[in-house]
Order: structure tokens, then C-alpha cells, then sequence
């Protein structure tokens, strides 16, 4: 196997004195797609905003292409390839549907192929509100806006913290479907995910995190129902 | 007749007053700190002016175009150095440290230019009138509400057609999530405190044009910018100009019915608009 594009090895972070993260570990394949499910509370968004910078690691290393990233400021996280979608979309509500898109390439990475009419593309309902504000749409809406917005950066890695959360099925199979063409793109992905159903279908990789360690991981081929859900809800059969 | 009178120089009053408040309404939109030391640093950009004139015996109009950049500098240094240490959730730090720098200004400015009060002499475009219908006005006055026009719309430009202006925004919504756009709050912070400076010192041009100054005017004209901000409705810039002709035209009536009142009347208005419209004329949707 190659070298993956980013590395992540023994995570750990801190909130003041409560540990959030103990040991994790993780490897994304270049135009790979590796998704992190876990219950209320597991530690998945302190993993996605440590690896972009937005909070500090304690220990361990994060290597993006063999590079350390650990301890970068997240703009600068951002400039060597890493993008984010945060947990809640976080548009900027001064800014419109547009405008939103338009601030991730704010530091734009090369000539790759995500552009304005290439998120329009991929998400057609964004080119006809594009002159509303960014929160005058609705959540899935608002979630393909945040899809965009970071993609418009070019980035090497998305992050995408629950990009179903709280949206009807039939929008998250529409939101799920742009996952492939990002990867076709180019782009390889790490989503962090509740619907472990969801979790499984697109990903090559799985990983299941309880109380801020991971806790089973594998490909989705390799795990069966039992042992997710014993991961996620930690049931140990030695004490069943 | 005299009531025309009364309001036109009320309105070029007000001009003056929003290029006061226009620096004060910028930084306050984009990071909700509240600059107490504003009206120092308008006295500070009038001795910098008065300063470029002697030293290059230029007019004070010519000398400010000097003065611009030197305080666009010294208002990234200042953010960088100072407030961008003390901004975070807690509104006090900023309060007392710009409080504090206000005091070490006017002290500063004691001891380098003494006490005596200073002017910046325009030469004969001060005595120049401009007939405008029934009544004359200064030209000096209307430049300054010109200016105030050109600065406010210019800004609003910046403001939604750049992609500064964007960064602008977006920052002032949320400065943890504009780093995920490589955008680094701090040096957004700073390059709009240099921009506010800047209007500070075109401020300060028509400050020392049209009275005397000494380094112990700052608060009073932090007073007046505050109640403009107030006024027009926080983080609005159209608001702020529209709050400083208010209280411009508030205080030319005051001071046409008794002199005496022309303050007093200034600051009453101010009340009475926050009695009516507590969030002021324009107060922006999502604050
Ligand atoms: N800002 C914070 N301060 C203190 N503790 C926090 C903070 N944010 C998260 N935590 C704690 O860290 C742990 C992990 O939280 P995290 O948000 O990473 O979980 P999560 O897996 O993303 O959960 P969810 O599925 O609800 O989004 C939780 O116990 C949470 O209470
Ligand atoms: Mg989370």
C-alpha cells in the first residue's frame, strides 16, 4: 500500500482537564474515503477540529503527504490542502449563497477543477438562490452550500462533520450523491456520519469511536452489524 | 429664512460628526470593540497633519495625504500589538485597554505639542462661500460633508463589492470559521483599524479646518462620534452618517434658539431617538 495522504497517529486533546481524544489514530488514501461513526459525544468533531487546526492536539502527529500539520493555525492548515465542513454548516449570514462559495477560494489552491460553475454543477438548486443570503435556505440547501464553500478551496482532503445531520432522507441521498464526483475529482474525504448505513455505502473505510478512542475499525465488507453496533454503543460480550 | 440657515449648517455640522463616527462604526461592526481612545487618535491625526505642514510646508489638505498612510501604520501596529491581545468573549479588557491608550495619548500630546490650542490653516478657501439657493455656505463645510458622503459610500463599496470587504463581513459573523477559509482574523482586525485611522485623519483635517484643537478634545469628540454610531443604528454605515446630521442639526438648533444650548441639544436628540428606536434608525437585521 502507498503512503497515505494524511496520517494521523495516537491523537490525543484535551478540554481544559476532560480528554476528548485518547490515542486515535487514522489513514486517508489519496482519493480515498474513510468515514467515522460514533455515538452523541464519541470525540469525532474534537478529531475533525484538531486535524484543521481549530483546536489544539496534545499529542501524537498529524502528517498530511508525510508533512506535520499538528500545530499549524487552522488558515494555515487550509493552504496546505485540508478543508473543512463544520459540524452545523456555519454559513455566514451576511454573506450571500454566493458570497459564501466565492470566500472559500478566499486562498485558493491552484487552478483544480472546483470552481463556481463547477459547485453550480454539482449542486444545480445553489445557482438559482445564489443572490439570497446563505441562511435564507434550507438545511440541505445550507449544507450544500458548506460543501461547496469548501471545495471552492481546492483541497486535497475534505472533512465533513455530519453533513446529514438533521435533513430528511431524501436530501441526504441527494447530498451523498455529490460524494463520488468529489472523489472523481480528485478529492479525498473523511465524513464523520451517525447513519452508519450511510457510513458504510460510501466509504472504503470505517472507523467507530466511543468515549474518544477508536474503538473497531475496517472495511465496510469486514464488518458486520453485530460488531458496529457493539462498537457504538459499547456492549462488551463478556459482560452479556 | 434663518431656520434654512440654521439647518444647512446643521447638515454640514453632521458631516463632520459622521467622519467622526464613521472609523468608530467600521471597527465596532467588524469586532465589536468599542474604541474609547477614537477621539484621541482624531487629535492625534490632527497633530500628525499639523506636524507634515510644518515640515513640509505643504497645505494642510496636501500634508493629510502624508499623514494617511503614516496612520493607516500606526493603526495596524496598534491592533496588532495591542488590541488583538485582549480581544475575546470578555467586553472589558478592550474597554479598559483602549481606555488607558486614550489617556496615554492625551499625555503624550501634552507633553510633545503643550497645551496651547492649534489650527490647521486652510488659507483663503476658509473665507470662500458658495451660494446654494437663498443661503451661502462655506466651502471648507461643504468639502467636510462631502468628504463624509464620499468616505461612507466608498466604504460601503469596500464593504460589499471586494473581497476584502467580504472578509470583512464574514469575520465580523463568525472569526472561528473564516480561519477554515485560510482567513486569519487577527490581520482582518488590523487592516480595518488602519482603514479606520485613515478616516480618523481625514477627520482630523476638518477638526483642525474648522476650530481650534489641544490634546484634550479627543473624549468630547468620542462623545459625539458614539452618540452618531448610537444613532444610526449599530454596525449601519448610511446609519452613522444619518446619525451624525442628526445631532449636527440638533446642535445648530440649540444653538440658534441659545448658544448656550448647542451641546445640550445635541445629546437630547440622541436620547430621544433611543427612547424611540432603542436599536437606532438602522439597525442591522442580525446583531
Ligand atoms: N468546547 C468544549 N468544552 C468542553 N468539553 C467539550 C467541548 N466540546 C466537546 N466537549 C466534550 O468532548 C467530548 C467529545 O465531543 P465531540 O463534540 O467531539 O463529540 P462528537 O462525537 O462530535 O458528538 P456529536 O455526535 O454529538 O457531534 C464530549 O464529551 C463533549 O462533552
Ligand atoms: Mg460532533
Amino acid at each position: 500500500m502507498s503512503a497515505p495522504l494524511l496520517s494521523v497517529r495516537g491523537l490525543t486533546a484535551f478540554y481544559g482537564d476532560f480528554q476528548a481524544l485518547f490515542g486515535v489514530d487514522l489513514d486517508l488514501a489519496r482519493g480515498g474515503c474513510v468515514a467515522i461513526i460514533g455515538a452523541n459525544g464519541a470525540g469525532k468533531t474534537t478529531l475533525m477540529r484538531t486535524i484543521c487546526g481549530i483546536a489544539r492536539a496534545d499529542q501524537g502527529e498529524i502528517l498530511l503527504d508525510g508533512a506535520p500539520i499538528h500545530g499549524l493555525p487552522a488558515p494555515e492548515v487550509l493552504r496546505r490542502g485540508v478543508a473543512m465542513v463544520p459540524e452545523g454548516r456555519k454559513l455566514f449570514p451576511s454573506l450571500s449563497v454566493e458570497e459564501n462559495l466565492q470566500i472559500g477560494a478566499h486562498e485558493r489552491r491552484g487552478n483544480g477543477a472546483w470552481t463556481l460553475e463547477a459547485i453550480y454543477d454539482l449542486f444545480p438548486v445553489l445557482k438559482e438562490r445564489r443572490r439570497n443570503p446563505g441562511t435564507a435556505l434550507s438545511g440541505g440547501q445550507q449544507q450544500m452550500v458548506a460543501i461547496g464553500r469548501a471545495l471552492m478551496s481546492n483541497p486535497e482532503v475534505l472533512l465533513c462533520d455530519e453533513i446529514s445531520l438533521g435533513l430528511a432522507p431524501v436530501v441526504i441521498r441527494d447530498i451523498y450523491a455529490a460524494v463520488p464526483r468529489i472523489r472523481e475529482a480528485g478529492t479525498a474525504i473523511v465524513v464523520v456520519e451517525q447513519d452508519i448505513g450511510q457510513a458504510l455505502k460510501i466509504a472504503d473505510h470505517v472507523h467507530c469511536m466511543m468515549e474518544g478512542r477508536v474503538t473497531l475499525s475496517g472495511r465496510p465488507s469486514e464488518l458486520s452489524r453485530e460488531a458496529i453496533h457493539d462498537a457504538y454503543f459499547g456492549v462488551t460480550h463478556d459482560l452479556a | 429664512m434663518i431656520w434654512l440657515d440654521t439647518l444647512a449648517q446643521g447638515i454640514l455640522l453632521g458631516g463632520l460628526y459622521a467622519l467622526f463616527a464613521a472609523g468608530l462604526s467600521l471597527v465596532f461592526g467588524i469586532m465589536r470593540l468599542v474604541n474609547l481612545a477614537h477621539g484621541d487618535l482624531i487629535v492625534l491625526g490632527a497633530y500628525v497633519i499639523l506636524v507634515m505642514v510644518s515640515v513640509t510646508g505643504l497645505n494642510p489638505f496636501l500634508a493629510a495625504t502624508l499623514a494617511l498612510p503614516v496612520m493607516f501604520g500606526f493603526g495596524m501596529l496598534l491592533q496588532t500589538h495591542l488590541f488583538n491581545r485582549v480581544l475575546g468573549e470578555d467586553i472589558l479588557p478592550p474597554l479598559l485597554v483602549t481606555f488607558g491608550l486614550s489617556v496615554v495619548l492625551q499625555n503624550v500630546l501634552l507633553e510633545t505639542f503643550s497645551a496651547d490650542s492649534q489650527k490647521l490653516s486652510m488659507g483663503p478657501v476658509e473665507a470662500v462661500g458658495v451660494p446654494v439657493g437663498p443661503v451661502t455656505l462655506g466651502l471648507v463645510p461643504l468639502a467636510t460633508l462631502g468628504s463624509a458622503v464620499a468616505v461612507i459610500a466608498a466604504l460601503n463599496l469596500l464593504f460589499y463589492r471586494t473581497k476584502l470587504g467580504r472578509a470583512f463581513r464574514a469575520t465580523s459573523d463568525d472569526a472561528t470559521t473564516v480561519q477554515l477559509m485560510g482567513i486569519y482574523p487577527a490581520r482582518i482586525f488590523s487592516v480595518a483599524t488602519g482603514i479606520a485611522l485613515m478616516v480618523a485623519t481625514l477627520a482630523a483635517l476638518y477638526l483642525g479646518a474648522r476650530a481650534n484643537f489641544d490634546p484634550t478634545i479627543g473624549p468630547a469628540r468620542l462623545l459625539y462620534a458614539f452618540e452618531a454610531v448610537i444613532i444610526g443604528g449599530l454596525g449601519s454605515l448610511w446609519g452613522t452618517l444619518a446619525g451624525g446630521l442628526v445631532i449636527g442639526v440638533a446642535q445648530a438648533t440649540g444653538a440658534a434658539i441659545r448658544p448656550e444650548w448647542q451641546i445640550l441639544a445635541g445629546h437630547a436628540a440622541f436620547v430621544a431617538v433611543l427612547l424611540f428606536r432603542p436599536r437606532g434608525l438602522f439597525p442591522r437585521a442580525n446583531d
